[in-house]
């Protein structure tokens, strides 16, 4: 067995493995912690498909940005009073079931279907630069429109988590 | 058998994409069954790397160009923009209610 193919998998299992650890874990702080290594795996996969800038940004924003974001959250909205930050679950047996067809469907569609795999890797070594071109070309417009967007959801959510005044 | 260790033995479009299956499933299972909204916002992340995997490997191995990635890199801004607004919600529905649990979240008013 080849050394990738071996990397590959370890990527894989640390994914899938933190991401069951978010889901099934009643913990919520270890829910948070288990995000981050789930968003890691994904970024080393992400580096095996090539995309090395997707996979930096990654990095940056999700490991770095949103689950910080997330831990906020969970911070600030359990009772330091109470010991249990614990979450419930609700309708467990019905969502096995549906989840377990959702996933089952996938698969065997991703399984049986014949892929019109054409490419052979890229001969680029990077894909910044061409990523750059990209956005700063074809893609102008909704580069422009997400960055108003960014602005306006910032803007927004500053607006909406400030602490305002109960008039008494 | 030897059919299924020769492809197990070779990565290619499909193993990314049942990864990729088997996140937006556990994603689901999260925004699904929990209650407290964080740990559904949590799902929903899930949710998007798992659609973003799929855009990745379909630009790597079908279309031979880069749109993929841009779409990866549109998706992961709107992702950081969703996660700031749905916790700022959050954070002001626990405010108000003193919960964030999705199931006791029933009014529209205090």
């Amino acid at each position: 067995m080849e050394l990738y193919t071996i990397i590959f998998y370890v990527f894989a299992v640390i994914t899938l493995g933190a991401a069951a650890i978010v889901v099934f874990s009643r913990n919520i702080v270890r829910a948070a912690f288990a995000l981050l290594f789930a968003f890691f795996g994904v970024a080393g996969i992400y580096v095996f498909l090539l995309a090395d800038f997707i996979a930096v940004t990654q990095l940056l924003i999700y490991v770095g940005g949103i689950t910080v974001l997330v831990l906020f959250g969970v911070m600030l909205t359990n009772r330091q009073v109470s010991v249990d930050i614990k979450t419930g679950t609700m309708q467990t047996l019905p969502a096995v079931i549906l989840t377990s067809a959702l996933a089952g469907t996938l698969i065997g569609i991703f399984w049986s279907t014949d892929w019109r795999v054409t490419a052979q890797p890229l001969a680029s070594e990077t894909t910044a630069s061409a990523l750059g071109e990209l956005l700063l070309g074809p893609y102008v417009l909704p580069f422009e429109v997400a960055s108003m967007v960014l602005m306006v959801a910032l803007v927004g959510a500053a607006m909406v988590a400030r602490r305002e005044k109960k008039p008494s | 058998m030897n059919d299924l260790i020769t492809w197990l033995q070779h990565p290619g479009l499909a193993h990314y994409l049942i990864i990729s299956g088997l996140l937006f499933s556990l994603g689901t299972y999260a925004i699904l069954t929990r209650r407290n909204a964080i740990m559904v916002l949590m799902g929903i992340e899930l949710v998007l790397n798992a659609a973003n995997i799929n855009f990745v490997a379909f630009s790597r191995y079908v279309a031979n160009s880069l749109d993929g990635q841009i779409v990866a890199v549109f998706v992961i801004i709107l992702a950081a923009a969703e996660a700031a607004i749905a916790l700022a919600i959050i954070l002001n529905i626990y405010q108000n209610f003193n919960t964030v649990n999705v199931d006791e979240l029933n009014k529209l008013r205090d």
